[in-house]
């Protein structure tokens, strides 16, 4: 797991002291929220824009914004998933700069059930992650999420990927349940076909692909 | 239970979030049908090996650069 950082770690309460001392103009413990949380938001981003330098721009901005507007978080929520929808809102904006070609929206309706029926059912080998090396996997599994839908994409790397629970990852995207649910199925099972020509079992003499 | 009954609990059941009667249901399906036994494995593996991978990892120096860009700004937005 090494950097990934675990959310369940901190208490609630000591977020929450934090956003209130930041809110009375501690810059310190604004940055500590920074410390806690800008991994995430980074991995986040990177995902959605899938563009480095997208990606930065997007981790300063959410953060400032979030800064600016911490007078108007209600503390009903978790200070994270409030960071979040502003992270993705941010993430998106630049996405669709980059690619107005194509609408970009988190509401958009992809007809892709197709995509997600499972198609090949074929078994993995016992631990498929170590059939390749380190950057190996990483290149396989980059190429492999990129090629989802943002609307998904967006959805399995929030609930999957970052440990938000179903309800926080409606609240930041402004979904309903049944629609995240919706998405995180479907993009879970693409993925899980897409990995097949990677992962499955092989017969011996098979090489790598 | 059928094949696409299962496909939409799956979902659920991986989060652990489906009703004992729909969960039992459904591996009992799972004990019979290789083909969804073979899916819910590979599906919750894929999940899993997203959740451990260290894609898009921050870096320390871009990590330490972006730190001080963002408190540079609070700080002037502050002034």
């Amino acid at each position: 797991m090494g950097a990934i950082q675990k959310l369940d770690e901190q208490p609630i309460s000591d977020e929450l002291k934090l956003v209130r001392a930041a809110k009375a103009g501690d810059i310190g413990a604004f940055e500590q929220l920074v410390h806690r949380y800008d991994r995430n938001v980074f991995r986040i981003a990177q995902h959605i824009t899938q563009n480095r330098e997208d990606a930065e721009d997007v981790v300063q901005d959410a953060f400032l914004k979030a800064y600016e507007n911490l007078n108007n978080f209600q503390e009903q929520s978790k200070f994270y998933t409030w960071l979040v929808r502003i992270a993705v809102n941010e993430a998106l904006m630049r996405l669709r700069r980059r690619r107005p070609e194509r609408m970009v929206s988190l509401d958009e309706e992809i007809k892709t059930d197709e995509d997600s029926m499972p198609r090949e059912v074929a078994d993995w080998s016992p631990n498929p992650e170590q059939l390749y090396t380190q950057s190996e996997l990483r290149d396989i599994l980059t190429k492999t999420i990129q090629g989802l839908p943002s609307s998904f994409r967006t959805v399995f790397v929030l609930r999957d990927v970052e440990g938000l629970s179903t309800e926080e990852t409606a609240e930041a995207l402004d979904l309903s349940i049944p629609a995240v649910k919706s998405r995180l199925l479907r993009a879970r099972l693409q993925l899980r076909e897409r990995l097949n020509k990677y992962f499955r079992k092989r017969k011996s003499g098979d090489r790598k692909k | 239970m059928n094949c696409s009954d299962f496909l939409k609990e799956l979902t659920d059941y991986l989060d652990e979030s489906l009703d004992d009667r729909t969960r039992a249901e459904l591996e009992e399906h799972l004990q019979w049908c290789h083909n969804c036994f073979v899916i819910c494995n590979t599906t919750k593996k894929t999940i899993e090996i997203y959740r451990d991978s260290q894609i898009y990892e921050l870096p320390d120096d871009l990590r330490v650069r972006l730190h001080s860009a963002i408190i540079t700004k609070c700080q002037q937005k502050k002034a």
